[in-house]
């Protein structure tokens, strides 16, 4: 394609739709890229095949179902979609190179909006590379796609809003009760300065939320499944797959047998495709999470790369929405395709929206901190799963001389597996934040070039003849 | 509902329309799908989204491929990839 677009929307969830939505309806031309086959993201993966399934739609909710609406918007609007397409790198200049179905394209735009969405934190405890570990995040594609639980015991360890959710709806899907246990390393008693945060957490959406999760609390109370609560000290084991989960309990030291086992500790920005553009960062305390730096309408510190959604900064699929057409609205007034007195108003009212489901935020991230043992895992657990690096490799590599993590990276090969170290970086940067005595916003993190998915020699060359003699 | 099956290495592994070949395999409960380059231990889905790289799988006859990002499809054939790559 050589035509330049408005704008290049970088994922296909509810931030990265409604941006999408709300450019083609102000008469933008835009390009809407994902690596899935469907729209939705992961919050809404699978929302339009699932349609045809009433029974999997109500036991995933109908904050789940709401996605199909988005979906359904984008389908007719004049966005142009283009799925199961990998971007590989960006570039300040607004172009987007991709392999998609038809091989490799380079595309480009006006305006880059990076809608990649959130990972889930990595979990580094012993153990967490043997099969049968896997996030909560994937137990519940698995449901929302496959219709299926994984097979036999289900341990879940960790803490976090999707850590309840999943246990209500695997309950809700008919897993026995005795093939769930909930190692919960969240406190029975909150933090009381966590508390201090409620009344705050009310207002908006807030209650809604809240009341939600009260909900979902209830329901696995009265399922009399297997909860401890404060557990700490995970570790799994096993040969060739996960056989136990051994903990520490109110002092004591525990173990159980599993079959599979799910890690969650909230979720973390995606920030890949940011950082290799070089957008300015901040470290976001509450969240113990980077983030970029961003103004009021999602602009980065690049003037034509707007982040939207849970990249921004992590604050829920409704606050995705509003985010992702605020930085519609902002792109369109740069654009000259929208009145200003208009644009004003609608800003105005997609802001006020955004910030009733931002209010909840400050108390969840303050209950469900993940443990600052997970930012310390011991000297023999891998943090880096694709080079096998362990946590006392990336100690040694400091107290050797190796100043921050890009160092520690050279040294070691963390960071330059597969995952180009979107598993690792957390806990890297968090180790040698601790082991130079410096913050994490001193410590910072990889820093990342593309290819941002590996590519083979022959894709290369294929990119190399696509930038010397336009399309193939 | 799960009506049509892929081949994992001689078994018939049922999938669900647009589940991927790495879910699939997580819901039959196959266990290793990979083993690591650099240490030769065990490895198998861990995020099911396209972040984590553990998915590496020969999906027909092309090696190093994402399984999680391949929605699965019927007389795909699918096998471990023990190691690094191998180029042919």
């Amino acid at each position: 394609m050589s035509a330049v677009h408005d704008a290049i929307v970088v994922g296909a969830g509810p931030a990265g739709m409604a941006a999408a939505i709300r450019l083609a309806r102000g008469g933008a031309s835009v390009l809407l890229l994902d690596e899935q086959a469907a729209p939705g993201g992961q919050i809404y993966r699978g929302v339009e095949a699932n349609a045809g399934d009433p029974r999997l739609a109500a036991i995933l909710g109908k904050d789940y179902t709401h996605g199909a609406s988005l979906v359904a918007a984008l389908r007719v609007s004049d966005t142009i979609l283009s799925l199961s397409t990998s971007v590989w790198q960006l570039d300040a200049d607004g172009s987007v190179w991709v392999r998609g179905p038809d091989g490799i394209a380079r595309h480009r735009a006006r305006h880059l909006v990076l809608a990649t969405g959130a990972l889930e934190r990595p979990v580094p405890v012993p153990g967490w590379t043997l099969p049968g570990v896997m996030t909560v995040g994937a137990m519940q594609i698995l449901l929302k796609t496959g219709a299926a639980l994984p097979p036999g015991r289900l341990v879940l360890a960790g803490t976090g809003p999707l850590f309840y959710l999943y246990a209500a709806q695997a309950l809700a899907f008919g897993i026995d009760p005795k093939n769930l246990v909930l190692l919960d390393t969240a406190p029975a008693m909150p933090d009381p300065a966590a508390l201090l945060r409620g009344p705050a957490a009310i207002w908006g959406e807030g209650w809604r939320y809240l009341a939600k999760g009260l909900g979902l609390m209830r329901n696995l109370k009265s399922a009399g499944i297997g909860w401890l609560r404060g557990v700490t000290d995970i570790a799994i084991a096993g040969e060739g797959r996960a056989e136990r989960v051994a903990f520490r309990y109110r002092g004591r030291a525990g173990s159980i047998a599993a079959d599979v086992v799910g890690l969650h500790q909230g979720v973390i920005p995606h920030l890949h495709a940011a950082r290799s553009l070089g957008l300015a960062e901040r470290w976001d305390d509450s969240q113990a999470a980077f983030a970029p730096v961003l103004d009021a309408h999602g602009r980065s510190s690049l003037e034509t790369v707007h982040v939207v959604g849970d990249a921004a900064g992590i604050a829920g699929a409704r606050a995705a929405e509003h985010s992702g057409r605020i930085a519609a609205l902002a792109i369109l007034d740069t654009l000259g395709r929208i009145a200003p007195a208009a644009r004003a108003d609608e800003m105005a009212r997609e802001r006020k929206a955004c910030a009733a489901h931002l209010a909840v935020r400050p108390l969840l991230e303050a209950l469900y901190r993940p443990p600052a043992a997970l930012a310390a895992p011991n000297d023999d657990t891998i943090v880096c799963r694709c080079e096998s690096v362990t946590a006392g490799a990336v100690r040694d590599a400091v107290g050797g001389g190796a100043p921050g993590p890009n160092q520690v990276k050279a040294f070691l090969r963390c960071g330059m597996g597969p995952c180009q170290g979107r598993l690792c970086g957390p806990t890297v940067s968090a180790i040698v934040a601790a082991e130079t005595g410096q913050s994490m916003a001193e410590t910072g993190h990889y820093r990342i070039r593309p290819p941002l998915k590996p590519l083979t020699l022959g894709e290369l060359a294929e990119a190399a003849a696509v930038a010397r003699d336009g399309p193939q | 509902m799960k009506c049509s099956s892929f081949s994992f290495e001689g078994a018939d592994i049922p999938f669900r329309p647009g589940e991927s070949v790495a879910a699939a395999l997580v819901a039959a409960g196959v266990g290793a799908t990979r083993t690591s380059p650099v240490d030769a231990t065990p490895r198998a889905p861990y995020c099911l989204m396209g972040a984590c790289f553990e998915c590496l799988m020969v999906i027909d006859g092309v090696a190093s491929t994402q399984a999680c990002l391949v929605p699965a499809a019927p007389g795909m054939q699918v096998a471990r990839q023990p190691g690094a790559r191998v180029l042919a």
